[in-house]
């Protein structure tokens, strides 16, 4: 018999349509994988019995005739998505035992929709992270080795859990959350696709907030179709959210295989980065041709306030964070830690349930919004952000469609191997993809060759505001040209 | 600035006069069912806890969602300021750590307030009338209480209050006395109570005063300021600018100066005492919340607001001298609570106004204070009242009988045009019977004819002798005409 978890995520699909699988033979073909691959680290939580119990209703669905648009398929969630009934800690120790009564809006439309939940997947705590090196429960590990050599890789961050499960086919797909980068990296680290929908296209409500004006949920999964079918289910207005937008979701998967014939893709020469290495050139030289061959117009565009973005993004994000973290004060649940008086039990608490990033942010995003500092960072940041959105919407204004660029600067690196002295090391990893979420854009990373040491490295593309289609378009192109980049051997296994 | 002083309004010090600046914060509760971003109910008095959603109790992941109402209550709140309503304005977090602040951080206006700037007239005992600036009207989130009597070790928390709405409406420092702040502070209570956008209940805490005082010699600037937190009742706020003027005039009269700092009112001990100083002051880190877009509506929505508000008080003061003939004080005393101004309208329809307004005032008032009743309490109905000035304005009773009418509707009830009937009370007006007692009552008292005689004012011992004679039903008008000429005076 076949591993069904090499599925794609349309493949399952079909296969559960055709009745050629039940919704609990694929579910059980993943509850083991996922037991089998504890030494990932992927998940945080396994829910085996919540799965198969899924599963069981979605075969009686399916045999009644009323299955959703992901009956049966097994999904992977971030440990940010408020899961009702089960542990939902952020992968930080001050949320160690949290339960919450209630499930995030977007997990909840997927549940609608029939998918199947598998377990909760580890990341970076409170997204803080490019490696999924700062979660509370230790980090994930890439299902990828550079060739000859068993030295375990980051899966990148903060959806490190997600990417990791599904380049090493322990969910179908799983849910992420992208605030500066936190789903185009790891996908790109990982050979797998992830978009960042339009600011407002997904709700954050139920979602762990790291910075509320920046987060935004979105898929990661294993082809540019998988993101597609994921999106329209997690996409759509709520409500209880007044940042979501009130629009109509397209069917994106529609979108998949259109032609790109006479598109314009911009292709921005600011993101032509000082030290940008061969490789990653040569990459989207690459990426450039494909879409070329495939009738795009391509056209050399300027962002000019490419550079302070990333400057920019690590006041505004650290600002709202130190903020939406303030909640986390042993009062009311989570860790507490007893003190003498109440301003002790804070200190205690928090000292004790944040980590070195977290707290790292905490004091920066204080220290920026203190009287005297806040109009020195605060403000300038937030005017940067604005030229930023300017630079975009007159690119797009001129009639381009999309723009191509790196999604990293790097292919994955090892666990360990960077940020430990210098923190900045590691925020460089955002270069090029924080500048979409300062202009709320849509983004979608996906593989396009490997490194000279055989690990994926990916491409990024940037759409209008809720033009999730065209990516998926032209996504669809430079992913047939590339093809799929599955890790080499399941040494874990 | 520097308006001419009124020496009345001076405070004597040991070193000459002193001028006392005031400017107020009020916090007012937004009248609504729910809370201004959860869904949570604002009711009084449940279950500690009892009223707290997930978003009140700052669950992660959950987001602010703006109540329409309260919105509407605050452009409401505006327009009976007089105020410019801002049709687009951002709501802030104000970041600060509290047990009885479950998100670390109070949702507040800061730069950019629903309502700036705006004014309240103001009319004094005195019968004088001053203006109050209002310098702006924001909308925020009301914090949790902290219970420290309910465990000997430890504290709880409540937060049926969390994230109940509150305007804070800010004056500009315009009053220049304990008696003007109280005075304000009434009168921009009965605004909002006749607008129904906060029900001024200072007992509950829904209305609730930061008093700023400061002192100077007239004509000079503004002194140095200390903010008198949570004043809870209009008596106090004049106590609390009364001691603290005098704290303040003491300290720079003794060579010292004066420290700008956050005080407390102590209503028993009679003083005001430091809560924290200007640099122990949070740096509250405002900023923009991002969880909200900025608030905005447009122009038509303000005007159609303004269109159904209600007649205010100051319009109802002028309608009442013009169209009833009141006086100044006998207008604002009826339109200082809507409920009573009703009362007195359904009274006066169709009668003489300023007879109603003396039995409203003067009876009715009087017995409701005597009882400390409301005048929604009230045991004699506008109609009963009515229908007793009616039988006065038709000479069916005389004023002494309608005060012993008024006292039965009182403890009794019943229809005053009935009850004179069956009790008999009806004013004697055939002359003939009240002849009769005019001739017995001079027959029997010959002495007292000689003095009124020579003294025609004792005119008036032969009228009560004859009311009396009576039972007080004689019509007091044909008892002094008979009493003249039979006694030829």
């Amino acid at each position: 018999m076949t591993d069904l978890t090499r599925l794609t995520l349309a493949e399952a699909r079909d296969a559960l349509k055709a009745k050629t699988v039940s919704a609990t033979e694929l579910t059980r073909a993943f509850v083991t994988a996922v037991e089998k691959a504890r030494p990932l680290n992927a998940y945080v939580l396994e829910t085996p019995e919540k799965a198969l119990d899924m599963a069981k209703a979605s075969d009686e669905r399916i045999a009644k005739g009323s299955a959703g648009p992901l009956e049966g398929l097994p999904l992977g969630v971030k440990d940010l998505y408020a899961t009702e009934g089960v542990r939902t800690t952020a992968c930080s120790n001050i949320l160690r035992e949290f339960v919450p009564a209630y499930e995030s809006t977007v997990t909840s439309q997927l549940w609608r929709d029939g998918a199947v939940m598998l377990g909760k997947l580890n990341n970076d705590e409170f997204a803080m992270g490019s490696s999924n090196e700062t979660s509370a429960f230790g980090p994930a590990i890439s299902p990828w080795r550079r060739p000859g050599s068993d030295a375990k890789l980051v899966p990148g961050g903060s959806s490190g859990g997600s990417s990791a499960a599904v380049a090493a086919d322990l969910c179908l797909g799983a849910t992420a959350t992208d605030t500066g980068g936190s789903i185009r990296q790891p996908a790109a680290f990982t050979g797998t696709v992830g978009i960042k929908p339009t600011y407002g296209r997904c709700s954050r409500w139920g979602i762990v907030a790291f910075a509320s004006s920046l987060d935004q949920a979105g898929p990661i999964a294993k082809t540019v179709r998988d993101n597609a079918i994921l999106l329209r289910s997690m996409a759509g207005h709520d409500p209880k959210d007044t940042t979501s937008a009130d629009l109509a979701v397209p069917d994106y998967e529609a979108a998949v295989g259109r032609s790109i014939k006479g598109m314009k893709i911009g292709i921005p020469k600011e993101y032509r980065v000082d030290g940008m290495s061969a490789e990653i050139e040569a990459l989207w030289a690459k990426g450039v041709e494909w879409l070329r061959e495939a009738g795009a117009e391509i056209v050399e565009v300027s962002l000019p306030h490419t550079r302070y973005a990333l400057p920019a993004y690590y006041i505004v994000a650290p600002a709202e964070a130190s903020s939406n973290l303030a909640r986390y004060d042993g009062v009311r649940y989570g860790l507490r830690v007893p003190g003498k008086d109440i301003v002790e039990m804070y200190e205690k608490t928090r000292a004790a349930g944040f980590g070195k990033e977290v707290r790292r942010r905490i004091m920066i995003g204080t220290y920026v919004l203190s009287a005297g500092y806040y109009d020195a960072y605060y403000v300038r940041a937030q005017k940067i952000r604005t030229l930023i959105k300017r630079d975009f919407e007159e690119v797009y204004a001129s009639g381009v469609d999309a723009i191509l660029t790196p999604a990293t600067p790097s292919p994955a690196f090892g666990v360990g191997e960077m940020g430990a002295a210098d923190p900045v090391e590691m925020y460089l990893n955002d270069v090029f993809t924080v500048t979409v979420n300062m202009a709320g854009l849509p983004g979608l990373a996906l593989p396009a060759g490997l490194s000279a040491d055989g690990l994926p490295l990916g491409l990024q593309l940037i759409g209008r505001p809720f033009d999730e289609e065209t990516l998926f378009s032209v996504g669809e192109v430079i992913e047939k040209a590339a093809g799929r980049f599955t890790a080499p051997g399941r040494w874990w296994a | 600035m520097n308006a001419p002083v009124d020496p009345k309004k001076l405070i004597k010090g040991a070193t000459g006069d002193w001028e006392v600046v005031i400017g107020m914060e009020i916090h007012a509760q937004v009248t609504s069912k729910s809370k201004l971003f959860s869904g949570a109910s604002t009711a009084f008095g449940g279950e500690p806890n009892a009223h707290v959603s997930l978003v009140d109790a700052a669950m992660p992941g959950m987001l602010p969602v703006i109540n329409e109402e309260c919105v509407r209550q605050a452009v409401r709140t505006g327009l009976g300021l007089k105020a410019e309503i801002n049709l687009r304005s951002v709501f802030d977090r104000k970041n600060y750590f509290y047990p009885d602040l479950p998100q670390g951080y109070q949702i507040s206006q800061y730069k950019s307030p629903i309502v700036g700037e705006g004014e309240v007239l103001v009319d004094m005992p005195d019968g004088s009338q001053i203006t109050v600036g209002i310098e702006r009207l924001h909308l925020e989130q009301d914090a949790g209480k902290s219970l420290h009597d309910q465990h000997p070790t430890m504290s709880f928390v409540d937060l049926n209050r969390s994230g109940v709405a509150l305007m804070e409406i800010v004056s500009k420092p315009d009053l220049r006395s304990a008696e003007e702040a109280k005075a304000y502070v009434t009168k921009l209570r009965t605004i909002l109570r006749y607008l129904g956008t906060c029900d001024g209940d200072m007992e509950k805490g829904n209305l609730r005063a930061d008093v700023n005082v400061s002192v100077r010699r007239p004509g000079d600037p503004f002194g140095t300021r200390c903010e008198i937190k949570n004043v809870n009742s209009i008596r106090f706020i004049g106590q609390a600018v009364e001691t603290e003027a005098r704290r303040q005039i003491g300290i720079i009269e003794d060579g010292g100066t004066i420290v700008q700092e956050t005080r407390l009112f102590d209503p028993g001990k009679g003083e005001t005492r430091s809560m924290r100083s200007k640099e122990e002051a949070h740096d509250y880190r405002y900023f923009p919340d991002p969880d909200l877009l900025p608030l905005e509506f447009d122009q038509a929505y303000v005007d159609d607001l303004a269109a159904h508000l209600p007649e205010l008080p100051d319009a109802k003061k002028a309608r009442f001298i013009a169209e009833y003939g009141l006086s100044p004080y006998d207008a604002g005393v009826l339109v200082a609570e809507r409920e009573q101004a009703d009362y007195f309208e359904a009274v006066a329809k169709g009668r003489d106004g300023k007879a109603a307004a003396n039995w409203v005032i003067n009876e009715l008032f009087g017995r409701l204070n005597k009882e400390g009743l409301d005048i929604g309490a009230s045991p004699v109905s506008a109609a009963q009242l009515g229908a007793i000035v009616d039988l006065i304005g038709e000479g069916t009773i005389s004023g002494k009988i309608a005060k012993d009418l008024f006292e039965i509707v009182w403890t009794e009830g019943g229809d005053p045009r009935a009850l004179v009937e069956t009790r008999g009370m009806k004013q004697v007006t055939d002359t003939g019977a009240i002849e009769k007692a005019v001739d017995e009552v001079i027959a029997a008292n010959p002495d007292k004819v000689q003095q009124a005689l020579a003294k025609p004012t004792m005119l008036g011992w032969f009228v009560g002798q004859v009311m009396k004679q009576t039972g007080g039903k004689a019509n007091p008008q044909a008892v002094n005409d008979l009493l003249k000429s039979k006694l030829g005076i």
